[in-house]
């Protein structure tokens, strides 16, 4: 299954508007994307309540994961998004 | 309560002046999950019923956002995205495999959200009265129930409640709902500020008008807080009467405050927001007499800068030109937490490190609202005065002035809310310009009664002689200094207290914009002499009916068409 790792460079983590963002981004896929924290089980990345109870903070380095056509392009979107300081857009 | 044979008369407080007569429309409240509910044995079964309630909630939403006005449409659809969120349909499937029952399933994971993001603040603080939202949605179409909350008015209504929370006002237009009757809720509720603000009708503490059926129509008068069930044709002319000769006695009269002999008393709006401030200005007020300033705050993770709060305060001073802004100090703690100031959970807020207090610890906080406030006023040359909120010493006033002053911010003032403030005005004063009484809380710490506890509306009524006695003293001290003293409670919006307020010397009223013009024909229609006359007769009442029953004795009798 492609997956991908990212560092979450939003200075507040991903967290209130970020995660908005990355959940809205991740549901616009159309396929079954996760997240995960280093040794940690992965949620459904269009949750929004599963990613903030995930509690991702600055700098930490998460798994992302997708499957079906398209999952790779998916994921390189989604790792740009999450490579960007979105709380200071 | 009811007070004929028939019951067909319900008393409350008035709280929003103005008449309506339409059909009943119940919110209803609320459901609680089943108690004797059966457990779930085929947790898959369960778990496609409980997915497709979901899916219901979430399209009666998504259909009401989408005819819904700017405001409300995204508190619909935060509430549609909560109902459709994968997460929550794992977290009920968790609890049915568990074995619990549908209703205790939904309600026991939305609880587990819940409790997780309570503590974060902010944002997902937000999204816990969505999830309860939708989780009261949820439960009540699995009951076989109505949603619960306000449903979509389609005629112009009257709507009665046990109490109404914010989510449930957000859509409310003043085109179909004519008035409000609330069975709880007290003169300083959300639902009687709202009613106020929306120039709606609105009586509240109505003790058994849920018993009235839905659709039955009945008459409302938000002034002298009556509800007549299918009020009779002569009642209805009665009522319309009234209104005509409202409108005629509000008619007229857009000048400064002034009692008949010319004294004056300055009317002023209260405003929290940039756009508050443009419609307020539009309005014939004398200027801002409190901008609540922590409403640039409440929703905030991190404080607003310099820059952000200049710009929002020189909007503010620009819309008013050269009338008077008074600011309030931002004023957090206790029912309004600051995410980005918060000194944790205290045992009793309301007694707790707010106000001024929170803003002697977080001296960074404060020192950027006041940079902020000197920057926009040297742009602007506003007449700005700044005051702090829940003074209770000499000591604190000094230290609030000093600092105020060493910005060249031009005017400095204090509010008074602790009783403590009051009985020492005359000291206190003495350091700083002015002084305005903040009666909601003065009267909260008079009579050690919690504002928020509809039960204890007794306790809260504004013509409490006590907090008469209690205002009387500060405005002695003002007098005393040669300081002005102003009111920017609840009471300075009532015509009949604004009338006492100015017999004991008030100089200037702030309250809602909608509520200035009655208030200005009361004091066009008696002399100052009079206004001492009922604030006398006010404070040696026994009991605040008896304090307001002396006051609308001694005054002209169309104040009785303005309340």
């Amino acid at each position: 299954m492609p997956s991908r790792t990212v560092a979450i460079a939003s200075s507040v983590g991903l967290h209130a508007r970020p995660a908005a963002m990355f959940v809205q981004a991740a549901t616009a896929t159309g396929l079954p994307v996760t997240i995960a924290k280093e040794n940690g089980s992965p949620v459904d990345a269009r949750s929004i309540l599963m990613v903030m109870a995930l509690g991702a903070k600055n700098g930490e380095v998460v798994t992302l994961t997708a499957e079906g056509d398209g999952a790779d392009a998916a994921l390189e979107t989604l790792v740009a998004l999450l490579s960007r300081d979105l709380d200071a857009e | 309560m009811p007070t004929d044979g028939e019951s067909r008369t319900f008393h409350g407080i008035g709280v929003s002046a103005g008449t309506a007569v339409g059909p009943l429309v119940v919110v209803t409240p609320a459901p609680k999950p089943a108690a004797d509910e059966a457990p779930t044995t085929d947790a898959a079964a369960a778990s496609a019923v409980v997915r497709g309630v979901l899916n219901d909630v979430a399209s009666g939403l998504e259909g009401r956002a989408a005819t819904a006005s700017e405001h409300a449409r995204p508190i619909l659809e935060a509430g549609a995205m909560m109902a459709r969120d994968p997460g929550l349909a794992m977290g009920i499937d968790t609890q049915l495999q568990a074995g619990k029952g549908l209703t205790n399933a939904v309600s026991s994971a939305v609880e587990e959200y819940c409790a997780m993001f309570e503590s974060l603040g902010g944002y997902m603080a937000e999204r816990v009265t969505d999830l309860r939202d939708v989780r009261d949605r949820a439960v009540a179409r699995l009951l076989g129930q109505p949603e619960p909350g306000v449903p979509t008015l389609t005629v112009p209504s009257i709507l009665a409640a046990h109490d109404l929370a914010p989510a449930e006002t957000a859509t409310l237009s003043t085109e179909t709902c004519l008035g409000i009757v609330t069975a709880a809720g007290g003169p300083t509720s959300h639902t009687a500020i709202l009613a106020s603000q929306l120039g709606i009708p609105a009586v509240v503490q109505a003790v058994g008008i849920l018993s009235v059926p839905a659709g039955t129509i009945v008459a409302i008068d938000g002034g002298v807080g009556e509800i007549t069930v299918d009020p009779s044709e002569e009642e209805q002319e009665l009522l319309q009467e009234r209104k005509r000769r409202r409108a005629a006695a509000l008619a007229g009269g857009t000048g400064h405050g002034a009692t008949k002999d010319g004294y004056p008393v300055a009317l002023l709006a209260n405003i929290g927001t940039a756009a508050d401030a443009r419609k307020a200005a539009a309005q014939p007020v004398e200027g801002v007499g409190l901008f609540r300033t922590e409403f640039l705050f409440l929703d905030r993770d991190t404080m607003p800068t310099v820059e952000e709060q200049t710009q929002t305060y020189t909007e503010v001073f620009q819309a008013f030109g050269d009338r008077r802004v008074v600011v309030r100090t931002l004023d957090a703690g206790a029912d309004k937490p600051l995410k980005f100031a918060d000194l944790g959970p205290e045992e009793n807020p309301a007694l707790g490190r707010r106000g001024i207090r929170l803003g002697m610890i977080r001296t960074d906080v404060l020192d950027v609202q006041l940079q902020a406030l000197a920057a926009a006023y040297q742009a602007t040359g506003a007449d700005v005065r700044v005051m702090a909120p829940m003074i209770a010493t000499e000591g604190e006033a000094i230290w609030f002035a000093e600092r105020v002053r060493a910005l060249g911010l031009p005017k400095v003032g204090i509010m008074i809310e602790v009783p403590a403030a009051a009985i020492r005005s005359k000291g206190i004063l003495y350091h700083v310009d002015f002084a305005s009484l903040g009666t909601n809380d003065l009267q909260q710490y008079t009579m050690a009664a919690d504002r928020m506890q509809g039960e204890l509306a007794d306790l809260l009524n504004p013509w409490e002689p006590a907090l008469l006695d209690v205002v009387a003293l500060a405005c002695e001290g003002g007098a005393a200094m040669g300081k002005p003293i102003g009111v920017c409670g609840e009471s300075a919006g009532d015509p009949g207290m604004a009338l006492v307020l100015a017999g004991l010397g008030v100089s200037s009223l702030s309250m809602a914009p909608g509520k200035v013009a009655a208030v200005r024909t009361a004091l066009s229609l008696h002399t100052l002499a009079e206004c001492q006359q009922m604030a006398a007769a006010a404070r040696v009442a026994t009991t605040p009916k008896a304090a307001k029953a002396a006051v609308l004795a001694q005054a002209d009798e169309v104040l009785l068409d303005l309340m």
